[in-house]
């Protein structure tokens, strides 16, 4: 302990003193105070970047949400346009389809009519036909029963094979 | 171009080994026995602080011992500032006379003397001759200076790189920013807290830089031994005891003179044992400081010095061979001390800022 306490020069202690004090002091002006605030402020400027990109990443996620739900939103309005054209068009179908059959009736209840008229002319002139065919075989036959009754009957029968109804 | 670089480095160690060796070898043939000694005075003169800056010594074929390196500035006050440089006192064979006193150096110290230089001693072989206030700059004062000087020039630069690069560090600033930041971030903050750490910061930076530079060089082949002066741990752990004790709020106070939560006899007791743990915690980091680097010197340059003991091939080529594992060591050592002084001012820092909540 005795060497110890001899080995210690007080003059170097106080010229280290000095130096540290002096060494601290100038460095905390001249290096330290702008080296901590350098670093703290480059951290601050990381910390803030990396909280603008989260945020920045945040917000594209949102964007993409919104985008998603409009397509969704737009998709649904377009399968519900097709859907309503589709029952449109076969309601058109369905309606041009009725209509053709209510025509198509109506045109064959009135051919049906024509034709019945037709049928009525055309039986009332063969009517009139086998009334004046009649007639005819009638005269003649009149004419004929003068003379002979068989031979009457035989022109009746003659007569009357002659009629072409 | 690395190579190139590789090669002065370690002819740089060599340089210093080579200065040893010539010492050794020519004081070898001529009295060999007193080579453990000479060895012995070689290692101790070397851990001691000197007045002149010396690289190294060889003696010449005549026997004279020559020293290389450069005389310092002396600085005295006796009755007056005296100041000459330590190249006047020629290692001690000379009396240097300034006005009507006369000065000698005698085992590293400078004594005030008679014309003739006598030293005269006590029964206790204690010298007797007055001694000056010796405020001289040695070879430490000029180390610490160098570093100093290199401290404040590599970190102004990184400072500005900052300011010209972008808030980027550039040059050698990228291998100290994150030493900077792990003083921060894993020394400061975990022991002081983060809302004291900041006003500490820059003396915990200093004196990490300032210990770690100084222990680098103390293994450089300069023959530096700074960090190994108890005159220097003693006055950085009395900063860190100043800064520690100014700093502190009640709380460290009340801790330290009446411990709250334990009975009034206790408190009683505990007083003295804190209040000694005051000045204890300081002077174990001047104590674990001055010892390890003193002791890495001391086994480095006694396994140098087994190198011209064995003096042949197999022992000498042992001894290199764990001289250079301990310079490896001694590299880790120097990073190790100069953190664990930090780390324990840091977390004495912390206790003299401590926010109790809860008492306890």
């Amino acid at each position: 302990m005795e060497k110890l306490l001899g080995e210690f020069s007080f003059g170097l202690f106080i010229w280290q003193t000095f130096i540290v004090v002096g060494l601290l002091l100038l460095l905390r002006k001249f290096a330290w105070n702008p080296i901590l605030n350098a670093i703290n402020d480059r951290e601050e400027g990381i910390r803030s970047a990396l909280q603008s990109a989260e945020d920045a990443r945040a917000e594209m996620q949102n964007l993409q949400a919104d985008n998603e739900r409009i397509l969704k939103e737009a998709r649904a309005e377009r399968d519900g346009l097709l859907k309503e054209a589709r029952k449109i068009k076969q309601k058109m179908i369905d309606d041009a389809k009725d209509e053709a059959k209510t025509q198509a009736a109506q045109i064959m209840t009135q051919a049906q009519a024509a034709i019945e008229t037709e049928k009525q002319a055309a039986v009332a002139e063969l009517k009139q036909q086998v009334a004046s065919i009649s007639i005819e075989i009638a005269e003649k036959v009149t004419k004929e029963t003068l003379a002979d009754d068989k031979k009457q009957s035989k022109l009746v029968k003659k007569l009357l094979k002659d009629v072409n109804l | 171009m690395k190579k190139k670089q590789y090669i002065s480095a370690i002819l740089l160690v060599f340089s210093s080994l080579f200065a040893l060796a010539t010492d050794g070898t020519i004081k070898d043939e001529k009295k060999s026995g007193d080579l453990k000694s000479e060895i012995k005075a070689y290692i101790r003169h070397h851990l001691e602080d000197t007045h002149d800056f010396s690289i190294g010594s060889y003696t010449t074929d005549e026997g004279k011992k020559k020293h290389i390196g450069f005389s310092l500035p002396v600085i005295l006050w006796d009755d007056g500032l005296v100041t000459f440089f330590s190249g006047k006192l020629k290692h001690g064979k000379a009396v240097h006379k300034v006005g009507s006193k006369y000065y000698k150096l005698y085992h590293g110290k400078i004594y005030r003397t008679d014309a003739d230089g006598t030293i005269s001693y006590d029964p206790n072989k204690k010298v007797t001759n007055d001694k000056p206030l010796d405020l001289s700059m040695t070879k430490s004062v000029v180390t610490m200076l160098f570093t100093a000087a290199l401290m404040f020039f590599l970190f102004r630069s990184l400072a500005n790189s900052y300011k010209t690069n972008g808030s980027i560090a550039a040059g050698v600033g990228r291998f100290f920013e994150p030493v900077v930041l792990y003083i921060r971030d894993d020394i400061a903050i975990p022991n002081i807290g983060e809302s004291h750490y900041r006003k500490y910061m820059s003396y915990l930076l200093t004196i990490f830089f300032f210990i770690w530079f100084l222990n680098i060089l103390g293994l450089s082949p300069l023959g530096i031994n700074v960090t190994g002066n108890i005159a220097v741990t003693f006055g950085l752990a009395l900063l860190t005891f100043l800064i520690t004790n100014l700093t502190a709020n009640k709380n460290y106070w009340a801790h330290i003179f009446w411990m709250p939560g334990v009975p009034v006899l206790m408190k009683i007791v505990l007083a003295p044992i804190e209040l000694l743990g005051v000045i204890i915690k300081p002077f174990s980091l001047l104590i674990r400081l001055y010892a390890n680097i003193q002791a890495g010197h001391i086994v480095l340059m006694s396994l140098i010095g087994l190198m011209f003991i064995f003096n042949n091939w197999l022992g000498s080529s042992l001894s290199f061979v764990l001289a250079f594992a301990i310079s490896i060591i001694e590299v880790l050592v120097a990073l190790l001390q100069a953190y664990i002084f930090t780390m324990l001012s840091a977390l004495y820092f912390g206790f003299a800022v401590e926010e109790h909540e809860e008492a306890h």
